[in-house]
């Protein structure tokens, strides 16, 4: 449906030759619109992107132990390749996991005023009893494949993050990608970036639009984390029902045994029963889709909360830079004028002990007048470090919020699409049985 | 003897001897003699049974030959009841009854009929369960050799279950209104007088005085005295085997169904609160708000419905499946019944036989008694398990049917509140498409 939409404003977009192939690539998770195409020259206008294929690999990890992991192909052709219909083999490489959370590092760090698209889940959670856990499911392996293509997909259409050449390294260079990503150096700052989104600190003048957006990306996670809870205590229960009318199914073909007229009808109408009982399967794994579309948003509330709490931080930077200044500037005054307006032990001492000789108190004072000269550079700074953050963020955040209400409408649609279907599934299978019945 | 009701003609007066089966002609295997057109599948055995027994079908062929009619047919006798029917009864208007002894529940029993047995054309009176089960002990009594019809569970646990509340209530009248129904359809039963009593009667509080003295009476004419049975004909052994497995069959079934509503009572808990989140969370949002709460109330339609399967399977089919295995018990004691009876007649005539061969003596009246009685059994259990038969098969076929539809309308329902919020929400989409491009 959504993807129908796509197809439809592509069409009559008069820059792009994008053909419907490029549109396989887009999966069904991605909220990518010919809208965002449009904006900036993304990297998606000019490259296709898709994480194809995923395998088992063996290895040694970092403590030099064999371990078995999974690794993901991803596939880039350049468009006007596509555009001209030439049938090119695209490039490809392999990455795991870890490589792609490595990227995402990389990008929160570099870019703490853009809300960062989250990768998917790391272990499977809120799994209903019957979804293994296990990371190495089949299941879970290709949920997962698609939740790294729409990551990539969602980075290379964002207007900043898919002009960065670290991201470009990764989809085009194998190896020694990761020494190129550290020698960014960002590290360093990943290590204070996380200490800093723990740490308690009072700001005095926040931007209230800040503080409102922080406090709705807690609520946007308490919720999709409870509707993520109670949907897989829901999908739990109605397994059981489903699954118990299977008994129907043996019960009938084993009485139909025992009649006369009855027993063709009765035993056909055990089979819809069992076909019933068997249809929650395709119905409930459908349904993980819709789980996954809200557990993306479940983490993009976390990178959205992040932008928050780095405004805080450079708004308490700044406020603590400006503190340092006034105090500086004071003291200089004070020293200068001889008037004490505030206590200071220096001040004391003095009094007691009598003032300091001449030439200390111009030390002194020049040491202030240096200080005070660097305070200003600092606070010069962090008012603009602080500036530009609001600004910046204000931005992603506006272009979040607008894909976020699209992608949710989209998914809550679709959910009730598939409700539909089951629906639909329930009347047909309950139709034959009734068929059925009424032969008997 | 003692198996018949009082010698009344079937319907007399409104029809000619000639169209009058016995019971015997319901089944199939027996006779392929029927008369065409209207059909009163039955004839009460209060016929005189002097000459040879009633079962021999030279006799019957004999008091049918009067009619030249002689095609064979298998009819559904529920249809034929239909078109010959001319007994109407229902039980309904439930209504408490508050007194200084006791509190307790009456319904409205309402008679229609063109019989010359009832004095009037309608009736109406109210009974009570107790009434109830005097008239089912009578007929059991009266009639032992026919299948009575269960009545719904006479106790029900005090603290566990509520004898006045409406579903208990409704579950029982109609429960008491099939057997009521089931009664007046019977060929046989239909005609006894003490039916006939329950449904004209004003009073029966001083007939339930003598019932009680009576039934110690009646039943003890049926011990048979520890009389060995030989040899069982092989269709009652059938039949029993068929309700030993069918009651297990049924009892697997109930436990089924109870199981499902356990399960669906278990997702309604969850499904509620999950449509709760769904609606808080439209709090926090503006854009969202209308689809979060659109689906938060499709979810809400959907427990409603749910919730309405439930009640209608617990209302509608639980029931009927606990009747049947209620009949079942009371159709194994008549069978038993049948086997004492043949067992007595065997013992009686080996006696006979062995005195007859000592002494000369001929045989005595008992024995040929005991013999018809046991003919007669064998031939009304036999037509009444045919008619048991076939009035299972349409239970369960319109049991089951059932169950099939509310399942269906349950998720009619469901889809029909998904449909109308894509709808909603889709509109909402175009309407903002268009102010977009605006």
């Amino acid at each position: 449906m959504a993807e129908d939409g796509r197809d439809e404003s592509l069409a009559t977009d008069d820059e792009s030759d994008h053909t419907a192939l490029s549109l396989r690539f887009l999966p069904m998770l991605c909220g990518v619109t010919a809208q965002m195409l449009e904006e900036g020259s993304t990297l998606l206008r000019r490259m296709e992107i898709c994480v194809a294929e995923a395998e088992k690999r063996n290895g040694k990890n970092t403590v030099n132990m064999q371990e078995t992991f999974t690794v993901y192909l991803v596939e880039t052709r350049p468009m006007d390749a596509v555009a001209e219909g030439r049938n090119q083999a695209p490039d490809s490489l392999w990455r795991r996991y870890s490589e792609f959370e490595l990227l995402r590092n990389y990008l929160l760090v570099t870019y703490p005023y853009i809300v960062v698209p989250p990768l998917p889940e790391k272990r499977a959670e809120f799994v209903w009893h019957k979804l293994s856990a296990d990371n190495m499911d089949p299941d879970f392996v290709e949920r997962r494949r698609v939740g790294l293509e729409n990551f990539l997909l969602r980075v290379a259409s964002h207007p900043v993050l898919s002009n960065d050449k670290i991201l470009h390294h990764f989809l085009i260079e194998e190896h020694g990608w990761k020494e190129v990503v550290y020698e960014t150096g960002f590290q360093a700052k990943a290590d204070s970036r996380l200490r800093a989104l723990s740490a308690t600190f009072r700001v005095r003048n926040p931007d209230k639009r800040f503080m409102e957006m922080k406090h709705y990306s807690d609520e946007l996670q308490s919720h999709t984390s409870q509707l993520l809870r109670a949907r897989a205590r829901v999908a739990d229960r109605l397994y059981g029902v489903y699954k118990v009318h299977g008994n129907y199914g043996r019960v009938f073909s084993e009485w139909s045994a025992m009649e006369k007229e009855m027993g063709d009808g009765l035993q056909s109408a055990g089979h819809h029963m069992d076909a019933y009982a068997a249809s929650i399967d395709d119905i409930l794994e459908e349904e993980e889709h819709y789980a996954d579309q809200l557990k993306e948003y479940l983490f993009y509330a976390e990178a959205l909360r992040a932008v928050c709490r780095k405004h805080e931080l450079t708004q308490f930077e700044f406020e603590m830079a400006s503190q340092e200044l006034v105090s500086k500037k004071q003291q200089h005054e004070e020293l200068s004028t001889g008037i004490v307006r505030t206590f200071s032990f220096k001040g004391m001492t003095n009094k007691l002990f009598g003032q300091e000789a001449p030439e200390q108190r111009e030390a002194r004072l020049k040491l202030l007048e240096d200080l005070i000269a660097e305070g200003e550079e600092d606070v010069q700074e962090k008012t603009v470090e602080c500036g530009e953050h609001v600004e910046r963020a204000w931005v992603d955040m506006h272009r979040f919020k607008e894909q976020k209400d699209k992608d949710l409408r989209e998914a809550l649609i679709n959910y009730a699409v598939m409700q539909i279907s089951m629906c639909k599934k329930g009347i047909q299978m309950w139709s034959n049985a009734k068929e059925c019945f009424l032969k008997m | 003897m003692s198996v018949g009701a009082p010698r009344s003609l079937a319907s007399s007066g409104q029809k000619p001897i000639a169209e009058i089966l016995h019971p015997l002609s319901a089944a199939e295997e027996q006779l392929s003699v029927t008369v065409g057109g209207d059909k009163e599948a039955g004839l009460t055995n209060g016929t005189p049974v002097e000459t040879s027994s009633p079962a021999s079908t030279s006799s019957l062929l004999n008091r049918l030959q009067l009619d030249d009619d002689l095609e064979a047919d298998i009819r559904d006798p529920y249809a034929e009841a239909a078109e010959t029917r001319d007994l109407f009864v229902t039980v309904d208007d439930p209504k408490k009854h508050v007194s200084t002894m006791e509190t307790y529940i009456t319904y409205r029993v309402s008679t229609k009929t063109s019989r010359v047995e009832f004095d009037l054309p309608e009736y109406c009176v109210r009974r009570r369960y107790q009434d109830f089960d005097w008239l089912r002990i009578k007929l059991e009594d009266s009639q032992p050799t026919h299948l009575i019809p269960p009545l719904p569970e006479k106790f029900v646990m005090k603290g566990v279950v509520d004898r006045f509340s409406e579903d208990f209530v409704e579950t029982r009248m109609k429960a008491l209104d099939k057997f009521l129904k089931r009664v007046a359809d019977h060929p046989v039963l239909s005609f006894n007088p003490h039916l006939n009593t329950f449904l004209t009667t004003k009073d029966l509080n001083k007939r339930q005085g003598l019932a009680l003295l009576s039934k110690v009476g009646e039943s003890v004419k049926h011990v048979a005295g520890g009389y060995k049975l030989r040899a069982r004909p092989a269709e009652f052994g059938a039949m029993g085997e068929y309700l030993d497995t069918f009651n297990q069959k049924l009892g697997t079934i109930d436990r089924i169904a109870q199981r499902i509503l356990k399960e669906q009572s278990e997702y309604l808990t969850e499904l509620r609160e999950y449509g709760t989140v769904y609606s808080s969370w439209a709090g926090s949002e503006d854009e969202l708000r209308r689809p979060l709460e659109g689906v938060g109330g499709c979810v809400t339609t959907c427990c409603g419905a749910l919730e309405d399967l439930g009640d209608g399977m617990s209302q509608d089919i639980l029931p009927v499946l606990r009747e049947y295995v209620l009949y079942i018990e009371s159709m194994k004691s008549v069978l038993r019944k049948r086997d004492q009876s043949q067992a007595e007649y065997e013992g009686r005539l080996e006696a006979a036989v062995l005195r007859k061969q000592e002494d000369r003596t001929p045989m005595p009246l008992e024995v040929e008694k005991c013999q018809d009685k046991v003919e007669c059994f064998n031939a009304d259990l036999k037509a009444d398990w045919e008619r048991w038969q076939s009035n299972k098969r349409h239970d369960f076929k319109q049991l089951l049917t059932g169950m099939a539809d509310k399942n269906i309308n349950h998720y009619e329902k469901c889809q029909a509140a998904w449909e109308s919020l894509i709808t909603l929400l889709q509109d909402k989409q175009t309407e903002d498409k268009t102010s977009e491009t605006n």
